[in-house]
């Protein structure tokens, strides 16, 4: 049961991005390109998804446990260092570079442009790079 | 508003789905963290598959289904994808985690840790554009 709601989970967060235009590199460049042709569709993008969670995250947390696992897992970091500094800094050039985001990467696989998948595979060599580094 | 309605029905599909991850598994929907866990053995791993076959298979279902076209592909090189992809990986798994863990799930509950990385990333996002669109076009 707990499968077929991540399936589910991860079915209607792909429709939604491709619903949004989220899965279109020009639309997430275009929300950069503040001094140019400036597309804003990311910022209702995320403020309904804001909205939703703000709605729903009280009947969340008057629950002690999810419904189908032990316990909460949500991150515990608060504190602001020289990681969350640099990962953000260098995850942004790579937005500016391309015009991807993790999830819109992924929900753009079956698009047929052999560059998704090299961001992909580049974004997984990214991703075992900084786990070697943030672990030394 | 009528130009946006898309992105806001997207938006809240997003939502639903960061609140039923949470709701039901107790996880956050950040795709990064749950690829990477799938992609590096982690125990309990089936879900995270399963949450990424359907994040590959949703747009395709949305497009079918809804007769819509694909998006344009890029027009950018693949050396662009190539060093945009290892930035993103490597800037996202150093700053745990950005775009719907914190962009999203942040704004609910540690404000300060995303504002401060939101404005960053979207500062050097900005340059980066800037200059290869404006600056150096070729490159």
């Amino acid at each position: 049961m707990r499968n077929i709601i991540a399936l589910l989970c991860g079915l209607i967060f792909g429709v939604g991005l491709a619903v949004s235009g989220m899965t279109d590199t020009a639309k997430v460049l275009g929300f950069l390109d503040v001094l140019g042709n400036w597309t804003p569709d990311l910022a209702f993008v995320i403020g309904a998804a804001a909205c939703v969670i703000l709605m729903t995250f009280p009947f969340v947390m008057r629950r002690k446990s999810p419904l189908m696992s032990l316990r909460f897992l949500l991150p515990t970091t608060k504190f602001i260092n020289g990681q969350l500094i640099g990962g953000a800094a260098i995850y942004g050039i790579g937005w500016g570079l391309y015009g991807y985001f993790p999830g819109s990467a992924m929900s753009s696989l079956l698009y047929q442009d052999w560059k998704t998948a090299v961001f992909v595979v580049s974004m997984l060599i990214g991703m075992a790079l900084a786990n070697k580094v943030s672990a030394n | 508003m009528v130009v946006y309605i898309t992105p806001l029905i997207g938006g809240v599909l997003i939502g639903i789905s960061a609140f039923f991850l949470l709701f039901f598994l107790g996880r956050i929907a950040g795709v990064g963290g749950i690829v990477w866990g799938a992609v590096s053995a982690q125990p309990d791993n089936a879900w995270r598959w399963l949450f990424v076959v359907g994040l590959v298979l949703g747009p395709l279902l949305y497009h079918t289904l809804l007769d819509t076209p694909y998006p344009q592909a890029s027009s950018l090189q693949w050396w662009h994808a190539a060093i945009g992809g290892l930035l993103m990986g490597f800037g996202v798994k150093l700053g745990s985690g950005f775009t719907s863990s914190h962009g999203v799930l942040g704004i609910v509950w540690f404000s300060v840790r995303y504002l401060i990385a939101a404005v960053i990333f979207m500062s050097t996002g900005i340059a980066t554009l800037y200059v290869v669109r404006y600056l150096v076009p070729g490159l």
